[in-house]
């Protein structure tokens, strides 16, 4: 089956999730979607399986348009789709799972158990998934359970299967078999679209590489081609926002980590020994691919979490063993990468939201009772100089956009004296006019000798900004690296992607260089040896259990939104 | 590897909120939660009118023969609904028909009655505005009562102090036993839902023991009953010894005040308030969620506890198992039907109580069960927690709209 997309179009209120997407999926093809989170990857993906209704453009299956109204005709045309989340009811069998929907029917109106049972052992044993029909859902491993998934959309004959981001909840050797699941699938004709962020996946299974950034397909990249350049086609190199700044004046090194380790509920280490400085003026910025380590690193600063192992000196008291409201207290500035969840009270009045975390101070409050007058003299001056565009200050904080939102965050963090400030995604979903303002009053606060850390995925915003930049990969910072004129692209893009300070910069060097041979050199014959290969720069060994990604809630952006 | 034109995206359109128009006057009035309370209660009672006619023995007989002479049908019900309505009346409000000062007598009634919901009730908004669901204000109330009633008969004390100590007891009492639910929760996460819904029926069954004991039953009865409280517990009347109205009342709305400081003025109550409303955020800003979780439940069930007591000191005088009635459940629904505001709730209380005050007579002097009453309620609450059907039922609703009311944009 050949499935064209063709100016897909969709938009939600003012955002345009997906921008005249034009793709082709041929038969017996494994076809990435590379993107960024918040590409629009996914919502295109929903928009072909019927999800959402598109904008503007259309769908054509062999030369023939179609519109789908729901999940249900998009599978009857032939396509399946592997959710990130799996849609399976974990007290149900396999078998009943695969049937869900479109049961087979025996005499009497009863479920034939026994057909489902033989329709999921034929489709197994077709591809070698080794599942038993009659296992329950929750007691199968991810791994498993995302082949049912798989056998759910192949048992009602689909011709295109849709992955979205299906390594995401995988270990490395249950990503390997998944590899060869969808080598096997395209074996057999079925066409995979397969939607993720990370390289070497892509280079090691993809056929066809459409990146996908900003809701639009920016271009068609072959197997062949370096993670480099993958990397500065995903992550773009578009706008590339000047912000004025003097060169750091850096003063002492007021805040350290020292051996830094944060387990996770499980044990697992998601922030692994990680040390650095900040110096007082200077921007550190951590980069990284989201999941990698850096809102645990941010959560454990403020105090949200307690570390296992090692210190966090600020002015050289420990902050590790003191509670959220002691930290602030000794003078952290703390801007959460999620306003909507951590920053902000949606139903509080702007007033309320801008003295949140200093409301019981003698500034607003006596003998424990707050003074209206004074928060919302504080609210006006506030709102002034930060340019908070609001009706009233009595308004809900909900009913500002996204930009003012984060005004009101940021102007709360930075009226109070600080000796540091942790910044995360600071300007996540804001235009560009408020991610300049914001970017402005970043390193207005640097210039007056506060110590400032940086968490942010966009490459773009951490070269704009940083005196430093530390990137952060499974849990630890895998390299330094001085920002301003001499920071490459090239070199961050592979560190983010794990490969070691030194290897980044002669890969990024041969890149410029000899194309041609860095690439052989890279790639080997075969894709997935090469994977190996590279398997051991990429810090841990292979055989330690990745760091899972951590499901980071993202500012709602069109994906989220149902 | 082929790259097709990278333009430059410069601005990422940002998500707006879907642009909120400036309701008129009108949408804003009839779409108001008050409203569509009063529109509920108008409601209930007229659902409650056909069951007054369905159960008159007139009107069924008239019924028989309606097509023949709907006058009559039509005339029994009237009869019916009207003298349902008018006891009802006369017994919570005003009874013209009573002679002197007793004419007064039913509306303080109604405010004896409305004292201990007030209390619960009270205590209950603050909870759900601080995000729990505190389900155990009955086991709250009854040990609050058993407290109160104990420090009344069993410790003498002098006039004054000694009502002041039954307060203070009953709140303890009340507030630790919500307090091991918000314990629980801060430390085990274990859901408040649940474990006031247990504590309730281990307070009931608590206190049925203890009246067989000699902690709390009165020496040579068999009867599960406490001694009557002290004189020095009881407490004053307001309006002499004709009417039964006690101080509490007053004590009520001063608590009423006190919680509008502290929910809407106090640095404790902005806590309370940010955790019910984004949890996450609370926390971030460096507010102990747990410590606002066991705080939140040790003030409700401290009111809950003094409403208890009120129901002792101020009216029964005695303790036994069923002297909380229903007060529990009932101050969830007031709570509810007030919006969780101070003010909503002395006013659903004050209703509640003018129901319970008025039944009586209702079922003496109309024939009307005193069931009504429940049902009544029961409508009321259904009603309030779906705003749209009320809309749906409502002829004001219907009939604003040739005058630009759009009933669909309430939805929103």
């Amino acid at each position: 089956m050949r499935l064209e997309l063709q100016g897909i179009t969709k938009r939600f209120g003012s955002l345009v999730a997906n921008d005249g997407i034009d793709l082709t999926f041929e038969p017996g093809e494994i076809h990435a979607l590379l993107g960024e989170n918040g590409a629009g990857k996914s919502t295109l993906m929903n928009v072909l399986y019927g999800l959402y209704q598109p904008d503007g453009g259309r769908i054509v299956v062999d030369g023939t348009p179609r519109t789908f109204a729901g999940p249900g005709e998009a599978m009857a045309a032939g396509i399946g789709m592997v959710h990130q989340h799996f849609m399976l009811i974990p007290v149900f069998t396999v078998a009943e799972n695969v049937v869900l929907g479109h049961e087979p029917v025996a005499g009497g109106g009863l479920i034939d158990l026994a057909q489902a049972r033989r329709r999921v052992k034929e489709i197994s044993d077709r591809f070698g998934f080794d599942v038993d029909p009659d296992a329950l859902v929750e007691d199968l491993p991810v791994g498993v359970q995302q082949r049912v998934e798989i056998i759910k959309a192949l048992s009602r004959d689909a011709e295109v299967l849709i992955l979205d981001e299906p390594t995401a909840v995988l270990t490395p050797q249950e990503t390997d078999e998944l590899i060869a699941i969808m080598r096997q699938l395209k074996e057999a004709g079925t066409s995979v679209v397969f939607i993720t962020h990370k390289l070497r996946e892509v280079r090691a299974v993809a056929d066809t590489i459409s990146v996908i950034r900003r809701g639009k397909v920016v271009g068609t990249a072959s197997p062949q081609d370096s993670e480099v350049q993958l990397a500065s086609l995903m992550v773009g190199r578009s706008v590339t926002l000047a912000v004025e700044k003097a060169p750091a004046q850096p003063g002492d090194a007021t805040f350290q980590v020292r051996d830094l380790t944060v387990l996770d509920p499980r044990g697992v280490a998601v922030v692994d020994d990680v040390s650095f400085d900040v110096r007082r003026g200077e921007i550190l910025a951590i980069a990284g691919v989201q999941g990698n380590g850096q809102t645990e690193l941010t959560e454990t600063i403020l105090g949200l979490r307690s570390p296992s192992a090692g210190q966090l000196l600020l002015d050289g008291k420990d902050l590790g063993p003191l509670t959220v409201g002691e930290v602030i207290e000794a003078g952290v500035g703390f801007v959460p990468e999620d306003r909507t969840t951590d920053g902000l009270i949606a139903s509080f009045s702007i007033a309320e939201n801008l003295v949140l975390d200093m409301h019981s101070s003698p500034q607003f409050a006596r003998a424990g009772s707050l003074s209206p007058a004074k928060v919302a003299a504080n609210a006006a001056t506030r709102v002034e100089e930060f340019d908070i565009r609001a009706g009233s200050v009595q308004d809900p904080v909900s009913t500002l956009s996204g930009g003012n939102q984060q005004k009101v965050v940021l102007a709360r963090e930075m009226s109070r004296p600080l000796r540091l400030l942790v910044a995360s995604q600071p300007t996540r979903g804001l235009d560009v006019g408020s991610i300049e303002f914001v970017h402005k009053r970043i390193v207005a606060e640097r210039d007056g000798g506060t110590p400032v850390i940086i968490v942010s995925t966009e490459l773009d915003e951490v070269l704009a900004l940083a005196d430093r930049i530390a990137v952060m990969y499974r849990g630890s910072i895998i390299g330094t690296v001085d920002g301003g004129a001499s920071a490459d692209r090239d070199v961050l893009g592979l560190m983010m992607a794990g490969v070691p300070l030194e290897q980044a910069r002669a890969q990024a060097a041969g890149h410029h260089t000899a194309l041609a041979e860095a690439d052989v050199l890279a790639d080997g014959p075969d894709p997935l040896v090469a994977q190996v290969h590279d398997a051991p720069a990429a810090a841990p060994g292979p055989e330690t259990p990745a760091v899972p990604a951590t499901p980071v809630t993202p500012t709602p952006s069109p994906e989220e939104e149902r | 590897m082929t790259t097709t034109a990278q333009a430059p995206t410069p601005a990422e359109p940002q998500a707006t909120e879907p642009a909120r128009e400036k309701r008129g006057y009108l949408q804003q009035v009839l779409d108001s939660s008050t409203t569509t309370i009063v529109v509920a209660i108008v409601i209930a009672l007229i659902l409650a009118s056909l069951l007054v006619v369905a159960a008159d023995p007139a009107s069924q007989k008239a019924l028989a023969y309606v097509f023949a002479r709907p006058g009559d049908f039509f005339g029994a019900a009237w009869d019916a609904v009207y003298s349902t309505y008018s006891a009802l009346f006369r017994g919570a409000i005003f009874d013209p028909q009573a002679s002197g000062a007793r004419q007064v007598r039913p509306i303080t009634e109604t405010m004896v009655s409305s004292v201990p919901l007030i209390f619960a009730g009270l205590g209950l908004g603050i909870g759900f505005r601080s995000g729990l669901f505190n389900i155990g204000a009955q086991g709250q109330v009854l040990i609050g009562a058993a407290a109160g009633a104990w420090v009344g008969f069993a410790v003498p004390m002098p006039a004054g102090l000694h009502v002041l100590v039954v307060c203070v007891a009953a709140a303890v009492a009340g507030g630790v036993w919500a307090g091991i639910a918000g314990f629980l929760k801060a430390r085990t996460g274990a859901s408040e839902v649940i474990v006031t819904i247990m504590l309730n029926s281990i307070a009931a069954y608590l206190v049925a023991y203890l009246l067989t004991t000699s902690v709390l039953r009165q020496p040579g009865s068999t009867r599960p009953i406490t001694p009557p409280v002290k004189d020095t517990a009881v407490m004053p009347l307001l309006l002499g010894d004709q009417f039964r109205l006690h101080l509490g009342f007053v004590l009520a709305i001063l608590a009423a005040v006190g919680v509008w400081w502290l929910m809407e003025r106090s640095t404790l109550g902005f806590r309370f308030r940010a955790v019910g409303a984004n949890q996450d955020a609370a926390r971030t800003a460096g507010i102990k969620v747990t410590t606002v979780y066991v705080l939140v439940m040790l003030v409700a069930g401290g009111l809950a506890g003094l409403g208890g007591a009120m129901q002792i000191v101020g009216t029964d005088k005695t303790f036994q198992a069923s002297s909380a009635g229903s007060i529990g459940f009932d101050a969830i629904t007031v709570a509810l039907l007030g919006r969780s505001r101070p003010l909503g709730t002395v006013l659903a209380a004050l209703l509640f109580g003018a129901l319970r005050a008025g039944s009586p007579l209702m079922q003496t002097a109309a024939g009307t069960p005193i069931d009504l009453v429940l049902v009544i309620q029961a409508v009321i609450v259904l009603l309030i927690a779906a705003p749209p059907l009320v809309r749906e039922l409502s002829l004001v609703h219907w009939a604003a709209v040739p005058f630009g009311y759009d009933r669909k944009k309430a939805a929103a």
